[in-house]
C-alpha cells in the first residue's frame, strides 16, 4: 500500500509537472482525485480490504494523499490560471497607434465664430441680436441715415440695385433705423448680418459681413463707446489690448471716430501686421447723429446714443492671420476645417 | 491730396519736423497715407565752375577740367560729358557725396588721371525740366543762374521737400487744396494762417460784348467768367512748375499752369477758353442734347444725353462741365485773349457724368467731393493775380458773374457748452472750447451758459452742437476721453433670443455631424439657375435680377442654396477631395410686388465614398431628431435636379419643406461634378417655426421589452415603409419598433417578390410581456400583412 501511494505521488507529481492547460489539469484531477475510479477514490475503496487495525492508519495516510494531491493540484491550477490570464491578454494585445475610427468632426465658419464670440461679449453688457432685412430701400440705406443725395457713398459704383428705389444694403446701418422706429428707448441692439458692395480684390469681397451696435439711452457719450469697445478688443485680442480713437466721418454719426486697438501681434512696437504703427484700424462709430434719431421719431432732446459698425470678416481674418478675404467665401474644407469654435 | 511741405510754408510757419507734422494732421482728422521725401539723400553736390578743360592724354573720349568749388578749393574732374565749356557753372559730386539715387562717389584714377569728383545730371539730382530748364537728358546740368560756388545743388534749387499724401473726409472737401490743408495746419500748430495774395489790377478795357448765360442754375449754382488779353503761353517759371511737378502734374504753358496751380491751391478747378474760338462770343451753360457729341482735350469723342452738362458758346459745346474742356477751345501758341472759367456745379452731376462716360480728372474729382462758392470767387482773383505776376496777360475788366442765389449765408450755431460736453461725457473747460473754434476761424459770441457760433464761408458741414463737438475734440485730443461703462444707462437684456439660439444650435448638431459651415455669395450666374434644369413656369425661375452686377457671375439673387453647394463640392474635388460635407444656412430672396421676402434656407451637401441617400436621410432625422419634432420622408421629391428614383419630400405636419436625395445627372454635369453628389434643402424660416416643441418627461416602462425578428416576403414594389407602418399599426402600440434588418431579392423568395427582414421590438408599460403574448401579436401583425400586401412569413 504505501509503496502504491508513494508511486501514485511520484506520478502525480511528473504529470502535473507537464500540464499547461487548465483542461488537461481537470483531466489529471478527475484521473487522481475526483473520478469515481480515480487513483485516490480507488485506493480508499481498496481501504474496505484492509484489516480493522490497519484501518485507521491507512486511512489517514490516503487522507493525507488525498490533501496533498488537492492542494499540489490548487497550487498548478493557479499558476496556469496566471499564465493563461497572461496569455490571453498578450494575444489580444494591438497596436494602439493605429487609426482611430470616427466620424471627422466638422466646423462652424470663421465668420460664424466671430459674430458669437462677439454677440457673447456684448450680451453681457446688454446687447439684445435683432436681423434685418438684406433688401433695402432708399430711404432705409441712406436717406434716413443722412446720407443725402449728393453723398459719393450713394455712387451706383458702390451699390448694387434692384430697382430705382431698391438695392442691397451696403451695411448694416440700416439695422439702426429698423431698431429705431420698433423698438421703444432705452435699448441696445447689435444687428449682424451680410451686406454687399460692388469691390473685388484681395481685401474686398462683393458680398461680407458687418455687425452694427446701437444703444440708445438718456445720457449716452464718447467716454461710454470708448468704455464698452475696451471692454471688447481685451476679450477680443487680448487683455492688455487698448483703444484709439481719431477723428472720421459717417453721415449718421457725429462726432464720428475711427477706432483702432493696439497691436495684438507686437503689443503696439510695430510689425508687419500694423504696417509699423501699433495700431489695427477694427471699426468705425460715434454718437448718433440727431438728425437719424429726428428721421425715426425719436427725440434727440431726450436720448442719445452712440453706434459702431464693424467688419466680421475684417475681424475673422485678422484673429486667424488670413490675408485674402476670398479664403473666407470659397469653402475650402481644408481651410475651414482649421477654426475652432 | 498732395501737399508739399515747402507750398504749404506759403501759408503758414511750420516749425516741426515731417514726422511730428504728419502726426499731428493725424490727431485732427486728416490721415497722412505717406510722406514722400523728395532730394533728402543728396548731399556734397556743390556748385563748381570750369576753369580749363584739357583732353585726358590716355583716353580719346574724356576731358580733364579744373574748376572752382569754392570752399572745396580748386579741383581736377574727369568728364565724358561734351556740352560743358569753361565759364559754365554746374553740379559737382566731390569726395562723399550722395547722389538722388543714393549712390556715393568718391576720389579716383581714371586712366591714370586723378579725379576729385563727379559732374552731375539732372537724373543724379533726381531733377528734371519741371524742376530746371535744361535738367532733362543725360547731359551734365549747366545752371543758367550765377550760383555761388562750393553750395549745396539742393538748398540753391530748393531741391529737399516732403509732399504728404493726405485723405482728406468726405465731409471736408474745404481741404482739399493746399491752403485748405494749411489752415488747419495753423490751428494744430497754433500759428496765424496767411492768405493767398489775390490782389490784382484790372486796368486793361474789356469787351462788353461777352456774355454768360446758365440755363441751369440748379446744376451750375455760381459761374464766374474773366478776359485776359494779350496771353504769353511761354513757360512758366521753375518756381511754379516745380510745385505742379511734386503734386504730379505736367507743366504746359503759363495759361493752363496756372488754372492747374489755383486747383491745387485753393482746390478751386478752372478751365480757359481761347476767346477767339467761342462763338458769338458767347457761355452757355446748359444740359447736353441726347446723343449731342463732343471732342474732349484728349481727343477722345464722347456721346453725351441730358444728364450731362455742357459748356457752349454761341454755337457749339466748348466743354464738358467741371470735367474737362474741349478740344475745340483749348490753349494754343497762338492764342491771344483767354476767357478764364471759375465756376461751382452740383457734385453729384459731376459725379455721375464722370462715371457714365467713364472720364475722371483733377477737376472733376474735386466737383465730386464738392467746392464751395467762397473759394470759387477767391480762386479767379488768385488767378489773376498769378497772371500778373508771372506776366502773362493783361487782365481786362470784364468780369462776370452769375449766381443762382443772393450771398449764401455762414452756417450758425447756438447751443450751450453742457449740449457740446454732454456729447464727449468730458468737460472739456470753456474758454478752450471757445479757443478751438477760434483758430478754426469761427466767430463766437459767448452769453453766460450760452454759445453762437458762426462758421467761415467754407465750412458747409457744421449744422448743430454735435458738429461743434467733434471741432472741439479733434483739436482737443481724442486722448482726453476717459473710457465709462454706461454709467447713467438703464440695464437692459442682452445677448441671442431663442429663434437665435436654434440656428446655432442647428449648425453644431451639423458640425457634430461631420459638415462644414460653408458661406457662399448670395448672388449667382444665371447658368447656376440654367443648371437646375426647372421647367417651364416653375417658380425658382422667377428671380431678382442686379441691375449692375459686378458680372454676370454675380447677378441672380438666389432662390435656392443647392447651385452654390454643388460650386462648393466642385471645387473642392477639383482640389482633389475625395469626399466632403457641407451645408449653409443663408436666405433667399423671392420677387413680390414692393419688398421681397427673405427665406431663410438650409442647405447641405454631400459626396465621398462614406456617403448615400440613407446618410443624408440620416442627417435629416437627427436634425429632427435634436428639436423633438418629425419629419415624413416617404413620399418622392418631384424636383428637375434631383434624381427621380432617389430623392425625397421631406414633409413636417404634411407641410412640405424640403427635399433631399442624389442630384440630378444633367445638373451635377454642369458643375463639372462625376460623383454622385447628394444635396438637401430645408426651408429654415417654415423649419424653425417647428422648434417650439415643449419636452415633457415619459416615466420608462418597469418591464423588459422582448425583441423578434420577423422576416416578410412580399412583392418588389411594396416599400419598407409601409411593411413597417402596418406592423406598427396592426400591432396596437405593442410594437415600439420595427427597424428593417436585411433585405433580399433573388431564386430563393421567386420573380416579382423581395423578401425583408425586420426586427421588431415589443414593449408593454403594464406588464411583462411572455413569449405567448408576442406570439399572439404576431399573428395579429401577419394576418395584416397578408390583407394588405399579400405578404408571407418567409
Amino acid at each position: 500500500m504505501e509503496n502504491k501511494i508513494a508511486d501514485i505521488k511520484e506520478r502525480l507529481k511528473k504529470e502535473l509537472a507537464e500540464i499547461k492547460t487548465s483542461r488537461l489539469l481537470y483531466e489529471l484531477k478527475v484521473k487522481y482525485v475526483i473520478g469515481k475510479t480515480g487513483e485516490i477514490p480507488s485506493l480508499m475503496k481498496e481501504l474496505g480490504k484492509a484489516s480493522k487495525e490497519d484501518r485507521p492508519k491507512l486511512g489517514q495516510i490516503i487522507n493525507g494523499l488525498k490533501d496533498w494531491a488537492n492542494q499540489t493540484i490548487a497550487e498548478r491550477e493557479a499558476y496556469i490560471a496566471e499564465m493563461e490570464k497572461k496569455a490571453r491578454y498578450e494575444a489580444e494585445t494591438i497596436d494602439i497607434t493605429r487609426p482611430s475610427k470616427r466620424t471627422k468632426t466638422g466646423t462652424l465658419h470663421p465668420v460664424t465664430i466671430v459674430k458669437n464670440q462677439l454677440v457673447d461679449i456684448f450680451a453681457g453688457m446688454g446687447f439684445s441680436v435683432v436681423e434685418t432685412r438684406e433688401i433695402e430701400d432708399d430711404f432705409h440705406n441712406f436717406t434716413a441715415l443722412n446720407t443725402p443725395e449728393e453723398h459719393p457713398a450713394r455712387d451706383k459704383q458702390d451699390t448694387f440695385y434692384i430697382n430705382d428705389d431698391l438695392m442691397l444694403r451696403t451695411h448694416t446701418s440700416p439695422g439702426q433705423i429698423h431698431s429705431l422706429k420698433t423698438l421703444k428707448p432705452p435699448f441696445k441692439v447689435l444687428v449682424p448680418g451680410r451686406v454687399y458692395r460692388s469691390d473685388d480684390d484681395a481685401t474686398h469681397s462683393p458680398m461680407f459681413h458687418q455687425m452694427e451696435g446701437l444703444a440708445i439711452d438718456e445720457k449716452i457719450t464718447m467716454c461710454d463707446l470708448q468704455g464698452m469697445l475696451d471692454v471688447l478688443v481685451k476679450k477680443m485680442f487680448s487683455s492688455s489690448a487698448k483703444t484709439r480713437f481719431r477723428p472720421s466721418f459717417f453721415p449718421f454719426t457725429e462726432p464720428s471716430v475711427e477706432v483702432d486697438v493696439s497691436c495684438f501681434e507686437c503689443g503696439g512696437k510695430g510689425c508687419k501686421l500694423c504696417k509699423g504703427t501699433g495700431w489695427i484700424e477694427i471699426l468705425g462709430g460715434g454718437i448718433v447723429n440727431r438728425k437719424v434719431l429726428e428721421n425715426c421719431g425719436v427725440d434727440p432732446e431726450k436720448y442719445t446714443g452712440f453706434a459702431f459698425g464693424l467688419g466680421l470678416d475684417r475681424i475673422a481674418m485678422l484673429k486667424n492671420g488670413i490675408n485674402n478675404i476670398h479664403v473666407l467665401y470659397e469653402d475650402d474644407a481644408r481651410a475651414l476645417g482649421q477654426f475652432k469654435d | 491730396m498732395n501737399a508739399p511741405l515747402s507750398w504749404l510754408k506759403d501759408f503758414v510757419e511750420i516749425d516741426v519736423t515731417p514726422e511730428e507734422l504728419e502726426k499731428k494732421l493725424f490727431d485732427c482728422g486728416f490721415e497722412v497715407e505717406q510722406v514722400i521725401a523728395y532730394g533728402d539723400k543728396i548731399d556734397k553736390v556743390v556748385t563748381c565752375k570750369i576753369k580749363e578743360i584739357t583732353q585726358h592724354p590716355n583716353a580719346e573720349r574724356l576731358r580733364i577740367c579744373q574748376v572752382d568749388a569754392g570752399k572745396y578749393g580748386s579741383l581736377q574732374i574727369i568728364t565724358n560729358a561734351t556740352n560743358v565749356k569753361v565759364g559754365d557753372i554746374v553740379p559737382v559730386a566731390v569726395d562723399g557725396a550722395t547722389l538722388a539715387t543714393g549712390d556715393r562717389i568718391y576720389n579716383g584714377k581714371l586712366r591714370g588721371e586723378d579725379s576729385f569728383g563727379m559732374f552731375c545730371g539732372g537724373e543724379e539730382i533726381g531733377i528734371d525740366d519741371n524742376f530746371y530748364e535744361g535738367a532733362s537728358g543725360d547731359s551734365v546740368l549747366i545752371f543758367h543762374d550765377d550760383f555761388p560756388l562750393g553750395e549745396e545743388v539742393r538748398d540753391l534749387l530748393g531741391l529737399k521737400d516732403y509732399v504728404f499724401d493726405i485723405s482728406v473726409l468726405a465731409n471736408r472737401p474745404d481741404c482739399q487744396s493746399v491752403a485748405g490743408i494749411a489752415r488747419e495746419i495753423a490751428c494744430a500748430l497754433d500759428k496765424p494762417y496767411k492768405e493767398p495774395d489775390l490782389s490784382f489790377t484790372a486796368s486793361e478795357e474789356g469787351d462788353d460784348e461777352i456774355s454768360v448765360t446758365v440755363e441751369e442754375p440748379e446744376l451750375c449754382p455760381r459761374y464766374i467768367a474773366h478776359l485776359v488779353k494779350d496771353v504769353k503761353t511761354d513757360r512758366s517759371p521753375a518756381w511754379l512748375t516745380r510745385r505742379l511737378a511734386l503734386c504730379g502734374i505736367n507743366s504746359i504753358n503759363k495759361i493752363v499752369d496756372i488754372t492747374n496751380y489755383v486747383l491745387l491751391e485753393m482746390g478751386q478747378p478752372m478751365h480757359a477758353f481761347d476767346k477767339n474760338d467761342l462763338e458769338k462770343k458767347s457761355i452757355i451753360v446748359r444740359r447736353a442734347k441726347e446723343g449731342e457729341k463732343i471732342v474732349t482735350l484728349d481727343e477722345k469723342e464722347l456721346t453725351l444725353n441730358g444728364e450731362n452738362l455742357l459748356i457752349c458758346d454761341g454755337a457749339k459745346p466748348v466743354a464738358l462741365a467741371g470735367i474737362m474742356g474741349g478740344l475745340n477751345s483749348e490753349i494754343k501758341q497762338t492764342t491771344k485773349d483767354v476767357l478764364f472759367e471759375c465756376a461751382k456745379f452740383k457734385r453729384d452731376n459731376i459725379r455721375r457724368s464722370s462715371r457714365k462716360l467713364g472720364k475722371s480728372s483733377d477737376s472733376s474729382k474735386r466737383y465730386e467731393k464738392g467746392v464751395d462758392e467762397y473759394t470759387t470767387e477767391r480762386a479767379i482773383k488768385r488767378a489773376l493775380h498769378l497772371i500778373e505776376q508771372l506776366d502773362a496777360g493783361k487782365v481786362t475788366k470784364t468780369h462776370i458773374d452769375v449766381s443762382a442765389h443772393k450771398q449764401q449765408e455762414n452756417k450758425s450755431v447756438s447751443t450751450t457748452f453742457s449740449a457740446i460736453n454732454g456729447v464727449l461725457g468730458i468737460e472739456v473747460p470753456e474758454e478752450t472750447v471757445v479757443g478751438i473754434l477760434k483758430k478754426l476761424n469761427f466767430e463766437v459770441k459767448v452769453e453766460g451758459e450760452k454759445i453762437t457760433t458762426v462758421a467761415p464761408p467754407y465750412r458747409e458741414d457744421v449744422e448743430g452742437y454735435a458738429d461743434l463737438a467733434e471741432e472741439v475734440i479733434r483739436v482737443y485730443g481724442y486722448e482726453h476721453i476717459v473710457p465709462t461703462l454706461l454709467k447713467d444707462a438703464t440695464i437692459t437684456a442682452g445677448g441671442y433670443d431663442k429663434s437665435q439660439k436654434d440656428e446655432l444650435k442647428v449648425k453644431r448638431t451639423l458640425a457634430g455631424l461631420g459638415y462644414n459651415e460653408a458661406m457662399t455669395y448670395s448672388f449667382y450666374s444665371k447658368k447656376y439657375v440654367e443648371a437646375l434644369c426647372l421647367p417651364d413656369g416653375a417658380e425658382e425661375k422667377n428671380t431678382i435680377i442686379i441691375e449692375n452686377p459686378i458680372s454676370d457671375n454675380y447677378e441672380v439673387m438666389r432662390r435656392t442654396l443647392v447651385p452654390s453647394l454643388l460650386a462648393v463640392a466642385s471645387l473642392n474635388m477639383k482640389r482633389g477631395a475625395e469626399e466632403g460635407r457641407f451645408f449653409e444656412i443663408a436666405r433667399t430672396y423671392i420677387p413680390t410686388d414692393s419688398f421681397p421676402t427673405e427665406e431663410k434656407k438650409l442647405c447641405l451637401i454631400a459626396f465621398g465614398k462614406n456617403d448615400d441617400f440613407f446618410t443624408v436621410k440620416g442627417v435629416v432625422e437627427t436634425l429632427a431628431e435634436a428639436f423633438g419634432i418629425k419629419f415624413d420622408a416617404s413620399e418622392r421629391a418631384e424636383k428637375s435636379y434631383l434624381h427621380p428614383g432617389v430623392s425625397a419630400k421631406i414633409l413636417s405636419d404634411g407641410e412640405e419643406i424640403g427635399f433631399f436625395g442624389k442630384v440630378a445627372y444633367e445638373t451635377a454635369a454642369a458643375f463639372d461634378i462625376e460623383k454622385d453628389v447628394y444635396v438637401c434643402e430645408i426651408n429654415y424660416t417654415a423649419l424653425e417655426k417647428k422648434f417650439d416643441v415643449q419636452f415633457k418627461f415619459k416615466p420608462i416602462s418597469q418591464y423588459n421589452d422582448v425583441i423578434r425578428d420577423l422576416a416578410i416576403v412580399c412583392d418588389k414594389a411594396t416599400t419598407c415603409g409601409e411593411i413597417e407602418q402596418a406592423i406598427i399599426s396592426a400591432a396596437k402600440g405593442e410594437v415600439k419598433k420595427a427597424e428593417l434588418f436585411d433585405v433580399y431579392e433573388g431564386a430563393q423568395v421567386g420573380d416579382g417578390k423581395k423578401s425583408m427582414a425586420y426586427t421588431l421590438t415589443f414593449s408593454s408599460d403594464e406588464k411583462q410581456l411572455t413569449a405567448e403574448d408576442v406570439d399572439k401579436t404576431v399573428k395579429k401583425i401577419l394576418g395584416a400583412l397578408k390583407f394588405k400586401y399579400n405578404a408571407e412569413l418567409r
